[in-house]
């Protein structure tokens, strides 16, 4: 397959750059965080996301969904980045739609996809723990109980958290941290008796919550797939998200770079632009090799993810570790190149940074995907 | 040597009985650190008896002449109560722009009668500077100023802008470079001038930084008028004093990396990373980062030690002070990288009293800004390629 969008991808990307750039340019984050706004996203736009067809993109037809693949989330996900558009597209569209289509049962399925493709439902994957992206380390405990099984233990980073209206939590079941085995995923109920969440306010102004599981009871219908055999679907949707993730990064990257360049053509020190220098020069051209690079390894995970998926975990890892150091690389030089200007918090590129620097620990950081390819290749 | 000896015992003695144990863990926040100043507040008794107990044996100046409020130290001696300090993890009892910046500058070209008015109050806190070099269209090309100061009669009237001047809604006096003359080379019209920010026609706008903190401001002058005798150097050679003053600043901000070490990066990426059965960092690339930022870190002090010690012999190359400021806030940037890396999700939080409401992500940010405060590190490694390596066209 070329690695280029289609004509159809293209559109796509056509149609959601307008509706994000017009209704939610860096502002409405920035007003978002202000207004210390108690969602945390527009649930209006979420409603328009959701009737031009992104909410379901990843839902398939039959529930009432686009059915669409990666790339098409990729494609939504970049346009995402550029302008830090605050979503549940990731927690809900892409994350949770995956876990629920690949993993769930036919009531599962009929019971929560068609909502999500409405935009009627938002749902969050909760899996880590640490202070670091471990699914294996996952040690929230599930002991069986009656007809079905207990949880305790806590939750950290789970993105719209506090807003979700189901939450798929990665627990174990059997065995201990570490292990493969004995990892089973739940569809819980966030109201369910036993449950705090914590809304945590983070760097980039984005939704994240904590949750505790105190003696949760949820019987055997909540089970997600198969009892014990959870880390198999678990690190699909894993692997989705940090292909989205990926996509989000490199929006995120090109629009700092633009930002930078258009800034070193009009910035003039010493009688002229201070994009006459070469010493500046030469880094805005690595940063734009590097960025290109990491495009066509972000595109090539995705269509990998869509057409061959057994074999997407090392395109993924090389996909995500390539994004996270472009990423952060450019919203770096971004600031460096805006020199005090880049530096106050009335000017955008501040959000960039800390938007990158979330996105770099979502579904494991440049470490974590470089070390998953070194253990892949068997070193 | 002996003498030396005798002097470390004896320094090391007077520190162990009189720093308060509050005084030796590494200053956090903003609050931990004290800035004197006419309105200046303690936020703890430790930090008042810490400081006046250094100031009155003239060590928030160990080097200064006694004269001035300093404690006469010579340079193996001040070397020596910076070890020790350094041993107990001493914090800076006095934290100034006038310790690190003006002070330096009065020594060298301010008049006898400069130097007895200004330095005295700055050794002993009670007046607190800010910087007025930077303009909106003079940041790199600082000698681009264009505050203007207009001669009337004994005095300058001063009109115009200054940008990201650092703390100055808290300072009571201000260093300026003003364009006293414009009709000359852009760099012999500036002067180098001093004058109380409680001056009529003076005043300040802060600025938000993406740290969310404020530590700088707009300033504006409005026909603020300031006696010529407050100029130090000559008249239109402000340049000379301005540049001398840089190399003391970078020379410092090279430095501020290391003052806040604490406890070791890997021990602490330990706490949250976790380790392996043997006892190394749980993250393999994250340890091999961290020790090879450490080989650097280790370098770098012994770079800035001999730095320090060739400059009292008088040997110091004068822009030597642009490699260190490069080197070291690079350093410090790389530092900040590793702790967010090894903090991962718990040092992505913002607020609330879990994460000291977002210290580390902060801290993480506000030293974005080491590489472009004090000259970026482009205009460094220019210098450096210009006067260090003589290349040509540089
Ligand atoms: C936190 C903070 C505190 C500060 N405190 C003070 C203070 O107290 N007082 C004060 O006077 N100033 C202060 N400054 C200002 C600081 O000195 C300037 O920001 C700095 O000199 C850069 O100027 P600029 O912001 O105008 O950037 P610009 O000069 O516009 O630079 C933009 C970019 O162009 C690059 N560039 C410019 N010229 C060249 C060249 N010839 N070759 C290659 N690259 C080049 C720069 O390196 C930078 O990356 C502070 C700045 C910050 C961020």
């Amino acid at each position: 397959m070329a690695l280029v969008l289609t004509e159809e991808q293209s559109m796509l990307r056509d149609s959601a750059r307008g509706l994000i750039s017009d209704k939610a340019p860096v502002s409405h984050l920035r007003h978002l965080r202000d207004s210390r706004d108690a969602t945390g996203f527009s649930r209006d736009l979420w409603q328009a996301f959701a009737e031009m067809g992104f909410a379901g993109l990843l839902v398939p037809e039959e529930f009432g969904g686009s059915g669409l693949g990666c790339v098409e989330a990729g494609v939504v996900m970049e346009e995402i980045g550029r302008t830090l558009m605050p979503s549940p597209f990731l927690s809900t569209g892409v994350v949770a739609a995956s876990a629920l289509a690949r993993a769930g049962n036919a009531a599962q399925k009929s019971e929560y996809l068609p909502k999500i493709a409405s935009g009627a439902l938002l749902a969050s994957l909760a899996v880590d723990e640490g202070a670091k992206h471990r699914p294996l380390q996952t040690s929230l405990q599930a002991s069986r109980s009656g007809n079905g099984f207990k949880l305790n233990g806590a939750k950290a980073l789970v993105v719209d958290g506090h807003v979700a209206d189901l939450l798929i939590v990665a627990a174990r079941t059997a065995g201990s941290a570490g292990e493969r085995d004995g990892l089973t995923l739940f569809l819980i109920n966030p109201r369910a008796k036993g449950i705090a969440i914590e809304r945590t306010v983070m760097v980039d102004a984005h939704n994240a919550a904590r949750i505790e599981f105190n003696n949760v009871e949820v019987d055997v219908d909540g089970v997600l797939g198969e009892v014990d055999q959870g880390f198999a679907p678990l690190d699909v949707v894993l692997n989705i998200g940090s292909g989205a993730v990926a996509s989000e990064m490199v929006g995120l990257s090109e629009e700092v770079f633009g930002r930078t360049v258009e800034y070193l053509k009009q910035r003039k020190q010493f009688g002229k632009p201070i994009g006459e220098f070469q010493a500046l020069q030469h880094r805005a051209a690595q940063l734009y090799i590097d960025i290109e690079i990491t495009r066509a390894a972000v595109l090539k995970a995705l269509q990998t993810l869509d057409g061959d998926f057994a074999n997407a975990a090392a395109a993924v890892a090389v996909a995500k570790a390539r994004a996270g150091v472009t990423a952060t690389r450019a919203v770096q030089e971004g600031v460096q190149m805006h020199g005090g200007m880049g530096m106050t918090d009335q000017f955008d590129i501040g959000f960039f940074m800390k938007r990158a620097r979330v996105c770099e620990e979502l579904f494991g950081d440049a470490n974590f995907h470089a070390e998953q390819l070194a253990r892949a290749r068997g070193y | 040597m002996a003498d030396l000896e005798q002097f470390r015992r004896e320094t090391r003695a007077w520190l162990e009985a009189n720093c308060p144990a509050e005084m030796r863990r590494p200053a956090v926040s903003d609050d931990d650190v004290f800035w004197g100043g006419r309105n200046a507040r303690f936020s703890s008794e430790p930090q008042r008896v810490w400081f006046e107990r250094m100031r009155d044996k003239g060590w928030t100046v160990p080097d200064w002449p006694r004269e001035y409020g300093g404690g006469g130290l010579d340079a193996a001696e001040t070397k020596v109560l910076r070890e020790e300090m350094a041993a107990i993890g001493a914090r800076l009892p006095l934290s100034s722009f006038g310790i690190w910046m003006l002070g330096p500058a009065l020594l060298k070209y301010g008049t006898e009668e400069q130097k007895k008015e200004h330095l005295p109050k700055i050794a002993a806190g009670l007046i607190r500077w800010c910087q007025g070099y930077s303009e909106p269209n003079a940041g790199s090309d600082l000698a681009s100023l264009q505050t203007r100061a207009t001669s009337d009669g004994d005095h300058f009237i001063i009109n115009g802008q200054k940008i990201w001047t650092s703390y100055a809604n808290y300072a009571d006096w201000i260093f300026c470079l003003v364009r006293t003359d414009p009709n000359v080379k852009k760099h012999d019209g500036i002067s180098f001038i001093l004058f109380d920010m409680a001056s009529k026609g003076v005043s300040t706008k802060p600025i938000l930084l993406i740290s969310g903190y404020s530590p700088f401001c707009e300033t504006f002058f409005d026909n603020v008028r300031v006696p010529k005798s407050h100029v130090v150097g000559q008249i239109n050679r402000g340049w000379d004093v301005a540049k001398y003053l840089l190399q003391h600043e970078r020379a410092m901000i090279s430095g501020m990396g290391e003052r806040g070490a604490g406890r070791p990066l890997g021990q602490i990426a330990a706490d949250s990373v976790g380790s392996d059965g043997q006892g190394r960092l749980g993250d393999a690339i994250l340890r091999s980062q961290i020790a090879t930022f450490e080989v650097d870190e280790a370098a770098l002090a012994a770079a800035a030690e001999r730095t320090t010690d060739l400059a009292k012999a008088g040997q110091a190359h004068p822009a030597f002070s642009s490699a260190m400021k490069y080197y070291g806030t690079e350093l410090n940037k790389r530092r900040h990288e590793i702790l967010m890396s090894a903090g991962g999700i718990d040092a992505l939080e913002w607020e609330g009293e879990r994460s000291k409401d977002g210290a580390r992500p902060r801290a993480w940010l506000r030293t974005k800004a080491n590489s472009i405060e004090g000259g970026t590190s482009e205009v460094m490694l220019g210098i450096v390629a210009k006067r260090i390596l003589d290349l040509p066209g540089a």
